[in-house]
């Protein structure tokens, strides 16, 4: 299945995982819609849910909302909870009332939340129903972003896999295409489309791109390659219709960003040769970027709170390119297999933690002190006052950190914190 | 179902988060799916708090589902207790929960903690935030008073004054986590009783413990700074210890004096001394010659019951405005904003539906628009100055410096944030003499305000009647009317022609139509 071998160190240096239950301090996969519906223009997000979603949403997406937004809550009430039946017509009109205001939506989502799914309300049928009843107009998708089965990013994952059910299939006998899988921040997906033109791959796509009616065709000349580490459920899917995964490190510092590359350019045959000359100089130029923030961090002790299942690729760029001591990686899920390769870049006893109990693993920051600690907003704040730094790791993702350009922007995420703590007199 | 953009109000889980996160010594614990953690942030990052809130969530998923669930809920109160050791625990469930159905006020008892329990019943389907907030509040209230009302009672009191001596004194009620300026007005109303001669006792929900909560009933009077959150409880206490509370809310000029001649009647103590002091400089501000262009500016109000009602007060009476349009989300209090509105000769708008508050000030034309977080976008949408009275409201409003909006300092506060983001006279005259001028131009935003227009689009025009027709002359003429009241003279224009029977509209049509309502 996977087209490139995991890049770097040995099988058996790889850290173990160890998993731990309790108290997660974490967003639904609802929080997703915050950023896909920017990258995804022509789309709308409705969450059917409750209050407690609208007002997740409204927080997170702070003051975001003034403008017309692409997306809204489908608040149930009382009534629609004591009576099943009426459910879909509440919705039909619900959805009318969408289109209404926003004429130019080309996808609609219908994103089920904890209490649609607790009661068991069949999202997926009443999508099929609504876009058989407004096609060719408006294509009308669902997925879950509920907490009780998605944590933060996996948001996107449900969203991209649905996208991906709904693209065209492969003519017979297509030419081998690569698709990039995840949402990235535009000007990064402009330099990626620019570095695989040059190492003579094409035709190269995006999903999602930056409309929802342009989907790739999928299938078995199809390879795939993720952008993101927590896309499995996308994956899957893409697996299902005959496409192949790329597996390799993700693509964060200057060293990511080229094993990332060379893992595609394997599976398409460009020569090792062909990689060095197109990557050479961009990868010169980010190490230089980012070692202006080296001194500030190498050595530093530093612990991961769960977050994005970004964590075990960070914590990889912060210690080999950054020279930092990792205490501890905590991340809501590790995809083994998309994760194998930067697993085996971490320094051997790296502690990996999969899942949280946030009381303990408070309990654990305290008494080891990290000089720099990444994690939620609920966390941060109170973690300053006691005296520790924090970076806040939704940042990481609402920032554009991926590849060689943005390798220096993405090592002074992280030294930015304890810049401040140096510059700061009061 | 409701479609729902924003909401002016969070679950009424949220309500009790901000009761429970206001005290100290609770602990809450909430049988919420993962995600709903996401409400630490609201205290940590917007109100900056530096801990973390005092609750405890279940966060189950999908693969607990079944009597899983019931057995995590009470290992979560056990973990809860034995970790933070709190003097009393609230429980209770949030929307998700809600369909469940796992008892957490059964399960809870069965845990057998030491310390009182507060089974929450918030039924989130139907109840919001302040219901929520209210709700927690009494049972609180009536859980850790209780056992001295029950004494009180068996002791065979009762009138209000049995056993009381020395010095007046109060609680002051209503005061929560994330309230709107609920830390500033606190130290203002204190301070304002304590000049008075007036003993303050507790402070509540906001930095009180269950052992105060308990000692409730030792006052002789309450103080309900924010009705919206304490007049339950404080009705409950008013039944139980014949305690009075106070009914005017202490925002702006009128209403301080007001509430202050309402306290010295409930304490017993001589306001004459306070009263005489000049202790707002709103009145006089107010009164010199610069606020004279201020008279009849038209402003519409939005917020919740508390401040809606009273910033229409203010703006009518101490400021000189025309307040053209009131209203609130806070269903509860409809009543009180619907007379208020009446008072006015208004028609109350009671609704939580932001697209028809936006609507109402698009169709009002208003100069000036008072509101939450939400009006602030729809100002700045429709190009109408605006300043934030009322929650919700985001971090810019929990402001470092000291910033009440009751008593008389609160006063002074309010005369500065409603002058300030309109026109300042001057540049205002100016404009409207000289329309051409390349720097100045006609809709700018005011130059006192310029970094923040830079980037702004040019206000909306408001959206006229298609079936009267403006010959072209009368078009440019109305275009010479200064930008911030030509919404509303188009309006009046269209409505005198339809009334006068008129297919066109002429230059005189304007005058006529002006001359006919006025300004």
């Amino acid at each position: 299945m996977s087209a490139a071998a995991p890049i770097g160190g040995c099988e058996t240096a790889r850290p173990q995982v160890r998993s731990e239950r309790g108290q997660r301090a974490v967003f639904c996969g609802l929080t997703g819609i915050v950023w896909l519906h920017r990258k995804i223009q022509d789309a709308f997000f409705l969450v059917v849910g409750s209050r407690t979603c609208a007002h997740l949403i409204q927080s997170a997406a702070g003051v975001m909302i003034f403008a017309e937004p692409r997306f809204a809550t489908a608040i149930m009430e009382e009534r629609d909870l004591a009576g099943m039946a009426d459910m879909h017509d509440e919705l039909d009109r619900v959805v009318a009332q969408v289109l209404e205001r926003r004429p130019d939506a080309k996808t609609l989502f219908l994103v089920g939340s904890c209490p649609s799914e607790v009661i068991k309300l069949d999202l997926a049928k009443a999508a099929s129903r609504l876009s058989a009843k407004l096609t060719p107009d408006v294509r009308v998708l669902s997925y879950s972003g509920s907490g009780i089965e998605t944590t933060f990013t996996e948001g996107e994952d449900a969203c991209l896999s649905a996208l991906a059910r709904e693209a065209p299939r492969e003519a017979p006998g297509a030419e081998p295409q690569l698709v990039i899988v995840g949402a990235l921040p535009d000007i990064v997906e402009d330099q990626f489309a620019r570095l695989f033109a040059e190492l003579g791959i094409s035709p190269v796509r995006f999903l999602p791109g930056r409309r929802s009616t342009e989907l790739p065709a999928l299938g078995p000349n199809t390879r795939y390659l993720l952008a993101q580490p927590f896309l499995g459920g996308t994956a899957a899917t893409l697996d299902a219709l005959g496409c192949s995964g790329v597996v390799g490190p993700f693509p964060f510092g200057a060293d990511g960003t080229t094993a990332w590359l060379t893992a595609a350019a394997k599976a398409f045959g460009v020569p090792a040769t062909k990689v060095r000359e197109v990557t050479a100089l961009k990868e010169n130029r980010a190490r230089v970027a980012i070692s202006r923030h080296r001194a500030r961090l190498a050595g530093k002790r530093v612990m991961f709170f769960p977050d994005s299942q970004l964590e075990p690729s960070l914590a990889r760029f912060l210690s080999t390119e950054l020279g930092a001591e990792l205490i501890e990686v905590g991340s809501p899920y590790i995809h083994g297999r998309w994760l194998a390769p930067e697993l085996d870049l971490l320094p051997a006893g790296t502690e990996l933690v999969e899942g949280a109990d946030v009381d303990r693993q408070l309990d654990r920051c305290r008494a080891a002190r990290p000089d720099l600690t990444v994690c939620g907003l609920g966390i941060a704040n109170p973690l300053e006052a006691e005296g520790l730094a924090t970076k806040w790791s939704i940042e990481l993702l609402f920032t554009p950190t991926h590849g060689y350009e943005q390798a220096g922007d993405l090592a002074e995420l992280f030294a930015r914190p304890l810049a401040r703590r140096e510059a700061l007199e009061v | 179902m409701q479609l729902a953009m924003w909401t002016y109000e969070g679950p009424p889980h949220i309500g009790a988060i901000r009761v429970a996160t206001a005290m100290t010594g609770v602990h809450y614990v909430l049988h919420a799916p993962q995600g709903d953690t996401y409400a630490d942030l609201l205290f940590t990052m917007i109100e900056r708090r530096k801990e973390r809130p005092p609750v405890t969530y279940t966060t189950f998923q999908a693969r607990d589902l079944g009597s899983d669930t019931a057995q995590k809920l009470q290992s979560a109160i056990r973990d809860a207790y034995e970790r933070f050791r709190p003097q009393a625990m609230l429980v209770g469930a949030s929307c998700t929960a809600e369909l469940i159905q796992d008892d957490p006020g059964g399960l809870a008892a069965a845990v057998g903690l030491p310390i009182p329990v507060v089974p929450l019943e918030l039924p989130a389907y139907q109840k919001k935030e302040n219901w929520g907030a209210a709700e927690t509040f009494y049972r609180l209230v009536r859980t850790l008073a209780g056992p001295a009302a029950q004494a009180r009672r068996a002791s065979g009191a009762v009138s209000g004054e049995g056993g009381r001596k020395g010095r007046p004194s109060c609680n002051i009620l209503g005061p929560t986590a994330l309230g709107f300026r609920h830390r500033d007005d606190v130290q203002e109303i204190r301070r304002l009783l304590e000049t008075l001669g007036i003993e303050v006792r507790v402070v509540a929900p906001l930095g009180a413990s269950p052992a105060d909560l308990a000692r409730l009933g030792e006052a002789d009077f309450n103080v309900v700074l924010y009705p919206e959150i304490a007049a339950t409880a404080a009705g409950w206490l008013k039944r139980e210890f014949a305690q009075p509370f106070t009914t005017v809310t202490p925002i702006g000029v009128g209403a301080t004096r007001d509430f202050i001649e309402e306290v010295a009647g409930l304490a017993g103590v001589d306001p004459t001394e306070v009263l005489a002091k000049d202790s707002s400089r709103l009145p006089w501000y107010s009164r010199s010659v610069d606020s004279n262009y201020l008279t009849d500016k038209r402003v519409f109000i939005f917020g919740d019951s508390t401040h809606a009602i009273a910033l229409a007060r203010v703006a009518s009476k101490e400021l000189g405005f025309k307040v053209v349009g009131l209203g609130t989300y806070t269903r509860e209090f409809a009543r009180e904003v619907r007379a208020a509105a009446g008072a006015l000769g208004l028609e109350a708008l009671i609704s939580d539906d932001h697209l028809e508050v936006e609507k109402r000030i698009a169709d009002l034309n208003p100069e000036l628009v008072l509101g939450t977080q939400m009006e602030r976008h729809i100002a700045k949408r429709l190009g109408v100055p605006c300043a934030v009275i009322s929650a919700p409201v985001h971090v810019q409003d929990f402001p470092a410096r000291t910033s009440p909006v009751m008593g008389f300092e609160g006063a002074n506060v309010l005369f500065d944030t409603l002058v300030h983001p309109l026109m300042m006279g001057l540049e205002e005259h100016l404009v409207a003499m000289f329309r051409d001028d390349f720097e100045f131009a006609d809709n700018a935003q005011p130059s006192h305000l310029a970094t923040a227009s830079a980037a702004e689009p040019a206000p909306a025009e408001p959206a006229h009647d298609a079936s009267i027709v403006w010959e072209g002359d009368a078009e440019k003429e109305l275009r010479k009317i200064p930008f911030f009241v030509r919404g509303k003279a188009r309006r009046n224009t269209e409505t005198y022609a339809r009334q006068a029977g008129l297919a066109a509209i002429t230059v005189e049509t304007l005058y006529d139509a002006k001359a006919h309502f006025g300004r």
